[in-house]
């Protein structure tokens, strides 16, 4: 039996973060990949993940999302466990009902954005509304063409995911993701498989959300100019391990690690 | 050389237009079952519950190397010794029943496995229970890969029917084997049951194939 004592059943006071991660490792057989990850992001907060590939950056929104399990340690999710539950006065390993209690403060965008191809654009988003949060089809409808419309894909609802451009579907993706209200949204790599000349659509969205909501949004990207532009924090991850972090003025401007500058540079003549 | 005799083959229509029915309807009954219990099969194969696979599969593997024949004696004659005494339509429905449902279940997986991981995910981030991901994501997107094969056994399951005959369905071939001992003329009944099979599973095979397209394109999957 792991000792849990050090992590308590829930996080309180006034400054707790909307995502913890404590000490979270993460392995594929004999490989490490996460390392004793601690990372807090506060309610509201933009955090934006850099780094080379294979650094754990798509590992970390997938722990998240609960599409991976961890090796150890707690990620915390709005001050309670989402990772474990409280019992018998210790966090254990959660169950499924568990998370699917928990699940609901987290939404997520992905690189080649899985989209349901049998349903349409309006449909893929009125899903979740009306299957997991049990709205009637007409509140689920407003609120999914609400959504559409903020991400410009109003006039085209009716329209199966094979009949839209990558740019639009990943639009939509993004409306499907916040019909369900979540408190955090993922989004990885939501612009590496679009064509360059609509890469600017879907960031502008996320510009929107970022300036009009209050999300809290993590951001795993490639894009230097975009996370510098919009994040509150960018995170450098170097081989499971935050290798640095700070506001984008301080590391892009200055950074401290000389395996950041070493990534830095490298993008830079890359681009 | 022939000697077909038309008023013969008049007289005893009407009795093979019954057992055509009763072909008919087995075949509807026992898809009915192996459509459904097939899909639990294939979906007991993906539990998270290791023993479960293990029987699941050792079971649909063991069906399906022996001979359907053999499984409808089983159920019929060694039920009883068991204490299960079954009608032989309730033995046969059953047999045929469960034996085409290890094949459809294989047909399932091969289009359960052909939708992509991302799919999964993406119902998993909208926080879907299981039954949810598989009624409203994974299955929809299944079934068109899964046509054909599906269509395939519905003709396969008709034609599988005159088994049936040998624990006393009345069925086509029970019903013409019956015709041909009491009037000791078999050419007729024989030939007729013939073309009623040929006129069922042609246009069958067509309507089936239609429906494939027809399903896809309402999928919006081309
Ligand atoms: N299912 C898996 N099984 C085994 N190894 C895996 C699995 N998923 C990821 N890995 C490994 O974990 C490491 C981190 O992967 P991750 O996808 O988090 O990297 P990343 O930083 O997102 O990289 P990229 O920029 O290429 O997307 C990699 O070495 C990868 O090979
Ligand atoms: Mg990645």
């Amino acid at each position: 039996m792991l000792d849990m004592s050090g992590f308590p059943l829930e996080l309180s006071g006034e400054n707790t973060p909307m995502v913890s991660f404590r000490k979270v490792r993460k392995s594929y057989g004999t490989l490490t990949v996460l390392d004793d990850l601690d990372l807090d992001i506060n309610a509201g907060e933009m955090v934006s993940i850099i780094g080379p590939s294979g650094s754990g950056k798509t590992t970390v929104l997938r722990m998240l999302m609960t599409l991976e399990q961890i090796n150890s340690g707690v990620i915390y999710v709005d001050g309670k466990p989402l990772t474990h539950m409280p019992k018998g006065g210790q966090l254990v390993p959660a169950n499924e009902r568990h998370l699917h209690s928990r699940r609901s403060d987290i939404g997520m965008c992905f690189q080649h954005f899985n989209l349901f191809p049998h349903m349409t654009a309006l449909e893929n988003c009125m899903e979740g509304p009306v299957q997991v949060l049990g709205l009637s089809k007409a509140e689920a409808r407003d609120r999914s063409e609400e959504l559409l419309e903020l991400v410009g894909m109003i006039a085209k609802k009716d329209q199966h995911p094979s009949r839209l451009s990558g740019g639009q579907q990943q639009r939509v993706a993004i409306a499907r993701a916040l019909a369900m209200r979540p408190k955090v949204m993922l989004f990885d790599e939501v612009t590496s498989a679009l064509d360059p000349e609509v890469i600017g659509e879907v960031t502008n969205v996320i510009r929107g959300l970022v300036s009009e909501h209050n999300l809290t949004m993590l951001m795993v990207t490639h894009q230097m100019g975009f996370a510098r532009d919009i994040s509150d924090r960018i995170c450098f991850f170097y081989g499971g391990k935050i290798e640095e972090q700070g506001h984008p003025s301080e590391l892009f401007g200055n950074p401290q690690r000389e395996r950041t500058q070493q990534f830095l540079s490298a993008v830079r003549e890359a681009v | 050389m022939f000697d077909w005799k038309w008023e013969f083959a008049w007289e005893i229509l009407p009795r093979l237009v019954v057992a055509t029915g009763n072909t008919l309807l087995a075949a509807g009954a026992g898809y009915a079952i192996a459509l459904v219990l097939g899909l639990f099969l294939a979906i007991a194969q993906r539990s998270p519950s290791r023993a479960l696979t293990f029987v699941v599969r050792e079971l649909v593997e063991f069906i399906r190397s022996t001979p359907l024949l053999l499984q409808i004696f089983f159920v019929f004659y060694v039920g009883p010794q068991f204490g299960i005494r079954l009608s032989p339509w309730m033995s046969g429905m059953i047999a045929i029943g469960l034996h085409y449902a290890c094949y459809l279940s294989e047909v399932y997986r091969g289009g359960i496995d052909s939708v992509p991981k991302g799919q999964w995910e993406a119902a998993i981030a909208l926080n879907m229970t299981t039954l949810q991901k598989y009624c409203r994501v994974i299955i929809p997107q299944a079934i068109p890969s899964a046509l054909s094969g599906m269509g395939n056994y519905l003709v396969g399951i008709f034609k599988d029917t005159p088994m049936l005959s040998v624990i006393g369905v009345a069925e086509l071939i029970h019903t013409a084997n019956a015709i041909g001992s009491e009037h000791y003329r078999f050419l007729e009944p024989y030939t007729m049951v013939g073309i009623l099979f040929l006129a069922i599973s042609l246009p069958a095979a067509g309507l089936i194939r239609l429906m494939e397209g027809r399903v896809r394109r309402k999928m919006g999957l081309k």
